[in-house]
């Protein structure tokens, strides 16, 4: 993993907070944003949002860890997401994972050492009629099998 | 027309779009949903809008196009009708398009080779509404999508759209909830608890304020009807909401969706502007003053968030844990006030049941359950997609009438009914009734109404396991039984899994799983069992067979497998050998290749690949 390069400008931050309103309702939505943006919610995103919103950063620190789409260490320049809902469980997502975690050299949940690609599994994305279902980057890949996978992402990569 | 001022003029602009509409206008409609858009609907929808162009023909003029939401048949996206001839077109790619508008749309023939073909009598049938998948179905919750689209009220208010709203806003609140006390609705969301109950019960309490909530947190796997009437029918969802907020005396919504539904959270923020922009949300709603206004909370892709109390907690902007409930949400829910969480599909029912009366909904469905329900029809089954029937429907019916049968012919072995909370209901008993009631009865349950085929191939103890491994993942951790008491589970079904099983484990699973049904603090644990012990009840053979035998019947789990060529079959063409990861595959061209079993991984390449079904797993 690379270092972490810390983000020293909190107008990045602001920007994302500032389209939401001054609620610990926003929270979440908020971070939600934080993650799309820097790919993860980076330490000082945390405070600036507590300093803004009055509430206490390990409050926020807490919702970093519980909830599955937040992740508070850097992920991957691309993400694939192995959905493993139990149609595509049924229909060899297993065997999918395997495939990704053997090729690309990283466990689930992890992020290859170049910073390139992040492996996650996801519950059911409800496209279970197309199980099973590989999401490379939020597209949608239906039917895939283990030995098309690594094409298929190779090629959307590579563009 | 820009804000509606009464009941009245909601009326007249009904009107108004309906002698502007052109009903005989061949339409194209291109499913947007997430299924088709996944396999190229937007370039098939691109194909017809550059064709339409390029031969002069103006949109709207003289050949209309929409996109809507989920028709439910997704295996077979994209999915491409045209109105009025109602042909459905399966599969289509962007070449078939030109094939498409000069035979079909200007010439009225059907394309024969787009249409759906019975996979036994080989007959095709063009039809939209005789299509097998189609024909047996009832459907209310599911009324409008695949026909409007979703981005467009008008097109919902020409569809009939907000009469429900307009006769309940003339009712008095207290006539809307006995409505649909007697309408017999059920909450869909997996506990059935009586919707009308749940809101007489809100509505008693003494209080200043009161919230309406919306379950579109769909978790469980398999099953997608939520997210299918969240991105098809959202105003549908809304107008259920407005209503059930006047019947309680609501000011303010909430619809939680989940983070892994994009599509959904966008077609619901465009139809509650839409809403607001014609004065059907925020304040005075078509000048009857009342007011009531709606917010989307997105989720944050943790399963136990759609439990009822842990899913206010996240709105509220918290770790969504669940706490335990001596009092029920109806009195105290969201910031403490009383509050009515009900499902995305209880919702989508509600203005049904209040232009259309009670007893025309009570007139469908059981005794115990009535009117339709939504399933997700998926797993091993020929036509998978979303299906509404009438409750009480058998398992057969669904998996044999609807669902063609089980995919390549293999033996029908069980059912998975509820997600993770639900059970698996064997072949022997599918002539059960679908419902709440003989669900539960049968050890599993009706949850959000996901329903996965399993065959010969698919190993129960593994089933088991997989469900255990995901409320591993998924619980919370507050309480011990399901934090401390399931990883146990999961540990001893890896033993039988792994072949290390014995006797006395499957008392101990037993007695283990009996703990936490009566330990845990939320429906996520107390339900946590099921799985299990539905898999131990029905199939205790499949168990005992891992642990005495050291064998996977179904030829699943990895350690008690090996895999081989048949020579027989083997023709030698060397394309397991050349994607072999192990280099393990060894054999000359024209001859039988032969898998070195001790550096196999069984990763299933060789079997994935091969195109004579030479590779066996024993």
């Amino acid at each position: 993993m690379k270092e972490m390069t810390q983000i020293q400008d909190v107008s990045r931050f602001d920007r994302i907070i500032d389209r939401y309103e001054r609620s610990e309702e926003s929270l979440l939505a908020i971070l939600q944003d934080f993650q799309r943006e820097f790919h993860y919610v980076p330490e000082e995103g945390i405070r600036r949002l507590s300093e803004v919103m009055g509430v206490p950063a390990s409050k926020i620190y807490a919702m970093g860890t519980f909830y599955k789409a937040l992740s508070l260490t850097p992920r991957g320049r691309h993400t694939i997401k192995v959905c493993t809902g139990t149609a595509c469980h049924l229909k060899g997502a297993p065997q999918i994972l395997e495939t990704l975690e053997r090729e690309l050299r990283v466990k689930r949940n992890g992020t290859t050492e170049d910073g390139e690609f992040t492996l996650e599994c996801v519950n059911c994305v409800g496209a279970c009629a197309m199980a099973p279902v590989t999401l490379v980057d939020e597209v949608y890949h239906g039917k895939t099998r283990p030995s098309k996978v690594m094409d298929i992402v190779r090629k959307q990569v590579e563009g | 027309m820009g804000v509606i001022n009464s009941i009245e003029q909601l009326e007249e602009y009904r009107r108004e779009l309906a002698a502007t509409a052109k009903p005989d206008l061949p339409t194209v409609l291109v499913c947007f949903g997430t299924g088709c858009q996944a396999n190229g609907s937007r370039l098939v929808a691109n194909a017809f809008m550059e064709i339409i162009k390029e031969q002069g023909l103006q949109v709207d003029v003289n050949i209309g196009i929409k996109t809507t939401g989920c028709h439910g048949y997704c295996e077979n996206g994209p999915l491409v009708a045209l109105r009025p001839q109602d042909i459905l077109y399966l599969k289509v790619k962007p070449e078939d398009v030109p094939e498409i508008v000069e035979e079909s749309v200007k010439g009225g023939r059907i394309v024969e080779r787009l249409v759906y073909r019975d996979k036994v009598t080989d007959e095709i049938v063009p039809r939209y509404s005789e299509i097998p998948f189609y024909k047996h179905q009832l459907r209310i919750a599911l009324r409008h999508i695949g026909t409007i689209d979703p981005t467009s009220i008008d097109d919902y208010i020409l569809a009939g759209g907000y009469a429900g709203l307009a006769k309940a806003l003339r009712m008095e609140p207290e006539d809307i909830i006995s409505e649909v006390e007697r309408s017999g609705l059920r909450g869909r969301g997996g506990a059935g608890f009586p919707t009308g109950t749940k809101w007489r019960s809100c509505a008693a309490v003494d209080s200043d304020v009161r919230y309406v909530m919306c379950n579109g947190d769909e978790g469980d796997p398999g099953a997608f009807m939520d997210r299918s009437i969240m991105e098809g029918d959202p105003h549908a969802v809304i107008e259920g909401m407005i209503i059930g907020a006047y019947a309680v005396g609501s000011r303010q919504g909430y619809i939680y969706v989940r983070d892994e539904y994009p599509l959904a959270i966008r077609n619901l923020t465009t139809a509650i502007e839409a809403a607001r922009e014609k004065g059907l949300l925020g304040e005075n709603i078509l000048g009857t003053g009342f007011s009531f206004d709606i917010k989307i909370s997105r989720g944050g892709g943790a399963f136990v968030c759609g439990e009822s109390s842990a899913l206010m907690r996240s709105v509220e902007g918290n770790v969504g844990e669940p706490r335990a409930k001596y009092i029920r949400s109806v009195e105290r829910g969201l910031y403490n006030k009383p509050t009515v969480l009900n499902n995305v599909e209880t919702w989508a029912n509600v203005p049904e049941i209040i232009l259309k009366g009670a007893e025309w909904y009570a007139s469908m469905g059981t005794e115990g359950s009535k009117g339709t329900k939504v399933f997700s029809l998926v797993g091993k089954v020929n036509n998978t997609g979303l299906v509404e029937v009438p409750m009480g429907i058998s398992i057969r019916e669904l998996v044999e009438n609807i669902g063609g049968g089980v995919l390549g012919g293999k033996k029908f072995k069980a059912v998975q009914t509820g997600g993770p909370s639900g059970g698996c209901i064997p072949e022997r008993l599918a002539d059960l009734p679908i419902d709440f009631d003989s669900l539960t009865e049968a050890g599993s349950m009706m949850g959000s109404g996901g329903i996965i085929v399993m065959d010969e191939d698919t190993c129960m103890v593994d089933v088991a396991k997989y469900f255990t491994g995901f409320l591993v993942e998924e619980s919370c951790g507050k309480c011990t039984p399901c934090r401390d008491g399931l990883p146990r589970i999961y540990d001893l079904l890896t033993e039988v899994t792994e072949g290390r099983g014995r006797e006395e484990h499957l008392d101990m699973l037993e007695e283990l799983c009996d703990l936490l049904t009566w330990g845990a603090l939320c429906g996520l644990g107390t339900s946590a069992a099921n799985p299990v012990l539905s898999t131990v009840k029905y199939f205790r053979d499949e168990y005992e067979a891992h642990i005495r035998d050291k064998k996977c019947p179904a030829g699943v789990c990895k350690a008690l497998i090996t895999y081989s060529i048949d020579p027989e079959a083997c023709t030698g063409c060397r394309l397991c050998a050349k994607n072999c990861p192990q280099n393990c595959i060894t054999g000359k061209r024209k001859e039988a290749h032969v898998i070195d079993t001790s550096k196999c991984i069984k990763c299933g390449v060789c079997k994935d690949v091969c195109a004579f079904d030479a590779v066996r797993i024993s």
